[in-house]
């Protein structure tokens, strides 16, 4: 039962009190506004290339924006501690880091999601992409899952966190290979071999093919394999994450360097 | 001559002080770039040679204008923190003089966005830049950084009394990239963009880059139209400044806290 209260209650508590850019003043420029211009120039940059469709630049965008929110909130839900100065009371405690953790990364899971289903209806609208009404929901599951699986990569990159100063740098150095590497912009058959590689094994890559599919018009059933990759995906960036964190833990305690910021 | 020493002297220690920091000079110079790649592969596929050399450019500039909106955005922020905000508002310089350099520091970052974008293109995309004529492109170049600078300090003043102002800096990213045509033609914006265009100095500067690249059209007019720009930025800048100012004195708002 306490491993419950911590999941679900204090995974909430921390998420509202370290991910400060809930503030309507940072979440509407950088979470609602920002994804629909990056959507934009893409869109447009690819009219003037004359390279695909307004749709596919719709699609990937949207789903890549989605790596804002997970990077970023699983940044400030861990690294935060240490500003905060909690980060000491926290590891002290008995508290299981599974749920921990793990219960941090459950709202930035619905908010990566909702930043991408927001980003990829603006889109749409703006440009005058159609969405079929029957791939709904359908797309509603990649979407979460796409964010389900960048937020693996997220708690990679706040397991960082605890040792690096500078993580945001590194939160924007991931967003970039992402939105390289993914295809979100560019088909991954245009993509040099050793970078098409790397694309199979990083978030977002299949989710993205997906979407992509379910727009065209493709079953829900037709996708189940890239979602299911995906899903790998995310759940191998999560083990990891969390070996990371607690690797980093160990080594905070070892060295007295867990308060360093 | 005192403005001007304080002038230099501001742009110099701003300057330093932001080359040492990884967020406003590393990750200044490698976001741009991310953004110059997935573009230089988009123009690369479509296949046309001159369209690869107009993002070459325009990715360049780019750099500038990312080292710029965020950085200026906060400018105010960041002397709240370092809790010398009241100090400098209450020496005797108007404090313009002190806004002013940050703005251009930031701008003068670019410079090492622009050269790492042009050699970024050059070697990995094989993109070969002319430079027609040299002499105009080396005046377009500073008078591009100058505006944009001035822009930067505009925007500082214009967000002075709010706390969250690098995110509506970082916001103008994607905007001001798409609508001052640094990678995209005007003509294929919707009609309604181009006069909000034509208001900012970079589309200006841009157009003199690129034609004083490529020796195709004249970029005297652009120039001067790009420095004309920002001048009425800085006249306007220093205006807010003392409305900002005066408003802060009145309502004890100054700190934020």
């Amino acid at each position: 039962m306490t491993s419950a209260r911590i999941f679900a209650v204090g995974g909430l508590m921390s998420y509202r009190a370290l991910f400060y850019w809930l503030t309507p003043m940072i979440y509407i420029p950088s979470l609602v506004v920002a994804p629909i211009f990056q959507i934009l120039l893409m869109a447009y940059i690819g009219r003037s290339a004359g390279l695909a469709s307004d749709e596919f630049y719709v699609v990937g965008n949207a789903i890549q924006y989605a790596a804002v929110p997970c990077l970023f909130a699983m940044m400030q839900l861990v690294g935060g501690e240490k500003f905060q100065n909690t980060l000491s009371a926290i590891l002290v405690s008995p508290a299981p880091r599974l749920p921990l953790f793990f219960g941090r990364a459950v709202p930035v899971v619905l908010n990566g999601a909702f930043v991408a289903a927001f980003s990829l209806a603006m889109g749409s609208l703006i440009l005058g992409v159609e969405i079929p009404a029957e791939s709904i929901p359908a797309l509603a599951l990649v979407i979460l899952v796409a964010a389900f699986s960048c937020t693996g990569l997220g708690l990679i990159n706040a397991a960082l966190a605890l040792r690096i100063r500078e993580s945001a740098v590194l939160s924007n150095v991931f967003f970039g290979f992402l939105l390289i590497f993914t295809g979100a912009n560019v088909p991954l058959s245009d993509l040099p071999g050793w970078m098409r590689t790397i694309s199979d094994y990083i978030p977002f890559t299949h989710a993205i093919e997906a979407a992509r599919d379910l727009v065209d018009g493709a079953s829900a059933s037709s996708v189940l394999d890239l979602v299911g990759v995906e899903l790998v995906i995310g759940g191998a960036y999560l083990v990891v994450g969390y070996a990371l964190l607690r690797f980093f833990e160990n080594q905070g305690r070892r060295h007295a360097t867990l308060e360093r910021t | 001559m005192t403005a001007l020493r304080l002038l230099y002297t501001g742009w110099l220690f701003q300057f330093k002080q932001m080359s040492r920091s990884s967020f406003d000079s590393f990750l200044a110079i490698l976001w741009p770039l991310f953004f110059a790649t997935v573009a230089f592969f988009m123009f690369q596929q479509g296949g046309d040679p001159d369209a690869l050399i107009y993002a070459g450019l325009g990715a360049a500039v780019m750099g500038i204008w990312t080292a710029t909106s965020v950085a200026a955005g906060s400018a105010l922020q960041r002397e709240r923190w370092h809790g010398t905000l009241e100090l400098l508002v209450a020496a005797p310089t108007h404090f313009s003089l002190v806004l002013l350099p940050i703005g251009l520091a930031t701008s003068t970052i670019g410079i090492y966005c622009m050269a790492t974008t042009l050699l970024w293109g050059r070697v990995v995309f094989g993109i070969e830049l002319q430079f027609e004529d040299p002499i105009l492109f080396a005046l377009a170049v500073p008078a591009t950084l100058l505006s944009i600078g001035a822009l930067g300090f505009l925007i500082a003043v214009a967000f002075a009394r709010f706390r969250y102002a690098w995110a509506i800096g970082s916001m103008t990213e994607y905007p001001i990239w798409l609508i001052c045509g640094f990678l995209v033609p005007l003509t294929l914006l919707p009609d309604w963009v181009r006069p909000i265009s034509w208001l900012l100095a970079p589309t200006w500067g841009m157009d003199a880059i690129r034609q004083s690249s490529t020796g195709v059209g004249s970029p005297v007019d652009d120039i001067a139209m790009c420095l004309l720009l920002g001048t009425a930025y800085v006249l306007i800048g220093v205006l807010g400044t003392n409305a900002v100012l005066r408003a802060a004195r009145a309502k004890a708002s100054l700190s934020l806290t």
